[in-house]
């Protein structure tokens, strides 16, 4: 069963309509916040709880448990901030958000921050969207105009808005690394504890969340956080935007119910796999950190956190990366590795000489050009980049290299086999 | 990690347009005081831009004086961050090929070849006559509309090598090409006919204050003030 369109809340995500203030308010959205604020801090928190919402940005920790580690009376000033920082191969949904929807993320920001208790949100954007940034402080602009927020706006919570942005950097995605690049330093993860909540953006209390958790909120109080939590499968409740690349007729990104079948998802909104389901080699299910599963185990699969999980993989930010069968999977894992050599920070030894290594070695299976023996050690020094790193870097940089070997070894022997094989014959 | 070094030849001075200087004042006003740090992405950036695309080392030392820190913390930041380019790029085009797994899927090595036949060889190269360069970067976030390049402050999606050589033959002659999909599809919706979106409920003002039905305190005088009716809410 497809989501119901009257059960979608990124109404414009397409922008297919009017992204400006009297197209959001035509659509429903700065439509009884200021109710929402009088009913008061921790109404709203539960609300969010009851939603059943788990963070959009990859981890999927419950957002409303999250809102409630903030301090309640803490003499700082507490901050939200916003991680606009979308740079995980795959994702491209809070870029829709924020060039189509804005308001929904806006009047978000609005109402987490007053259940948070802070004045102030910062946003921060990949340097990259430069349009999207354009577009979203456009918005702002509107909002603070109609004195929807701002000081002494219409909802009686005094709140300030701010675009801040990066300059190409995919670790500062990373929540403690984003406020380092917050405060204009290099965006190296700081070690936790202390969390973000207690000393977080200059010192100072701090919740840090996904575009897309902040901007179903406002639809979450206006409709029910009893209806979220009836949409998808329990634990993994609500509607989520998928994004589907690579080897499919009709790549997008769509409004879907958490747990809908991959198949029924690729099918009905991306036109199927290209060549037809039989031609299906594997899905990357989460972004490029999550290990891929192979075409066999995806015929049931349901797209929710638990059931990818399981299968040692996971929903990460709902990115599918679709291969078919003409795709070389050996060297599409070496171009992931790739990517976390480059995005690697620095900090930490093993994930800066292991990202590189591992590249290095995956460059040459792809040709061939390695002894069987070496799989077996690859798998062997993921394990120890994973968990020894500061931040998840590593491990994000370990699973799809662990994901290629579980599945894929008798592909990664064959090309050994036929590279000496060739060789063997030219030296002959 | 990737080894990026200043360039060994540099201009003389840098400063800040009025224009800028008074945006960088504003810039820095969104920073508590005493953070004015927090700016230093931002202004960077408007010195690159400033600079004609590349950010030369005294344009550094200027955004560090300005904003009280010391020189090393901006060459870290200039070095850190990829967008900040430390070399000079074409005057007409620097080209950045997404080259990571979701584009390479659909064809980005393509686009690359094409680049280094039309503009130079190597990454960071100028064309011979100094209007194009190009370097391939990692995920920019545009995956459904893969492949494609940012050029400037647009992105240029659903490329083929054809439609990539047809908009740097557009940016030589000095028009600004259409940015985004280039196979005329809107944003990140699937090509042809759309799948989701389509109830006209969704955009006639229906939902306005449906969400009231669910508040018993607000039934009288969401009846008194005429309120929708409650059908569309399912809350």
């Amino acid at each position: 069963m497809l989501l119901e369109d009257k059960d979608r809340i990124f109404r414009n995500i397409y922008g297919f309509h009017d992204s400006g203030l009297k197209g959001a308010i035509s659509r429903g959205s700065w439509d009884g916040t200021k109710f929402f604020i009088e009913k008061g801090h921790d109404w709203i928190i539960s609300e969010v709880k009851t939603s059943g919402l788990r963070g959009r940005g990859g981890a999927g920790f419950p957002t409303g448990l999250k809102w409630s580690f903030m301090p309640k009376a803490d003499p700082r000033p507490s901050y939200l901030v916003i991680n606009a920082d979308e740079s995980e191969p795959g994702s491209c949904k809070d870029r829709e958000i924020m060039r189509n929807d804005p308001h929904l993320l806006i009047e978000g920001a609005l109402l987490a921050a007053f259940a948070m208790r802070a004045h102030t949100s910062y946003i921060y954007i990949r340097g990259e969207f430069i349009r999207e940034r354009e577009r979203l402080q456009r918005a702002i602009d509107e909002a603070y105009e109609a004195k929807l927020i701002g000081k002494n706006n219409v909802h009686g919570w005094d709140f300030d808005f701010y675009i801040a942005h990066g300059a190409g950097a995919y670790i500062c995605g990373e929540e403690t690394a984003l406020l380092e690049s917050l405060e204009g330093r290099k965006g190296q993860p700081r070690l936790k504890p202390p969390f973000p909540a207690n000393v977080g953006l200059y010192g100072a209390p701090t919740t840090i969340n996904n575009v897309e958790s902040i901007a179903v909120v406002p639809d979450i109080l206006r409709r029910g956080g009893h209806w979220f939590a009836a949409l998808g499968l329990p634990n993994n409740t609500g509607t989520k935007l998928f994004q589907i690349s690579g080897h499919v007729n009709r790549p997008c990104v769509v409004e879907e119910e958490m747990g809908i079948p991959l198949r029924q998802l690729i099918d009905e909104h991306c036109g199927g796999v290209r060549g037809g389901w039989s031609n299906l080699l594997a899905v990357i299910p989460g972004g490029s950190s999550m290990p891929l599963i192979p075409a066999d185990l995806c015929e049931t699969l349901t797209m929710d956190f638990d059931s990818l999980t399981k299968l040692k993989s996971g929903l990460g930010t709902a990115a599918i990366i679709v291969l078919d069968k003409s795709a070389d999977v050996i060297k599409a894992i070496a171009r992931i590795a790739y990517f976390y050599k480059h995005e690697s920070c620095g900090q930490c030894t093993p994930c800066r000489e292991g990202t590189g290594w591992m590249w290095r070695v995956l460059e040459r299976m792809a040709r061939g050009e390695a002894e069987k023996s070496e799989i077996d050690k690859l798998f062997d020094v993921s394990k120890q980049i994973e968990g020894h790193t500061i931040c998840a870097l590593g491990d994000a940089a370990a699973w799809p290299v662990q994901g290629l070997i579980r599945h894929f070894r008798p592909v990664i022997e064959a090309r050994i086999d036929a590279y000496q094989a060739a060789h063997k014959e030219a030296a002959e | 990690m990737a080894v990026r070094r200043l360039h060994p030849d540099q201009p003389h001075g840098f400063s800040f347009t009025p224009e800028n200087l008074a945006w960088a004042k504003e810039t820095i006003a969104k920073y508590p005081v005493g953070k004015e740090a927090s700016a230093i992405i931002p202004l960077m950036w408007r010195a690159q831009e400033q600079s004609g695309g590349w950010l030369p080392e005294p344009a550094l030392r200027y955004v560090a004086d300005m904003l009280g820190v010391a020189y090393i913390r901006a060459y870290e930041v200039a070095t850190f961050y990829t967008m900040f380019q430390l070399a000079p790029v074409g005057t007409k085009a620097h080209v950045q090929v997404c080259g990571t797994t979701p584009c390479m899927l659909r064809g980005a090595e393509a686009l690359i070849d094409v680049c280094k036949r039309r503009i130079s060889e190597h990454p960071h190269e100028l064309s011979e006559d100094g209007q194009f360069s190009w370097e391939e970067v990692e995920c920019l976030g545009c995956c459904a509309n893969a492949p494609m390049v940012q050029i400037w402050k647009d992105t240029y999606e659903d490329l083929t090598p054809e439609a990539l050589e047809k908009i740097l033959a557009a940016f030589a002659r000095g028009a600004q090409p259409k940015a985004g999909s280039q196979i005329g599809r809107k944003t990140s919706a699937p090509e042809g006919a759309v799948t989701t979106l389509v109830d006209p409920a969704l955009y006639d003002g229906s939902q306005i204050g449906a969400w009231r039905a669910r508040f018993p305190e607000l039934q009288d005088e969401g009846a008194a003030a005429g309120s929708q009716p409650a059908d569309k809410s399912k809350g």
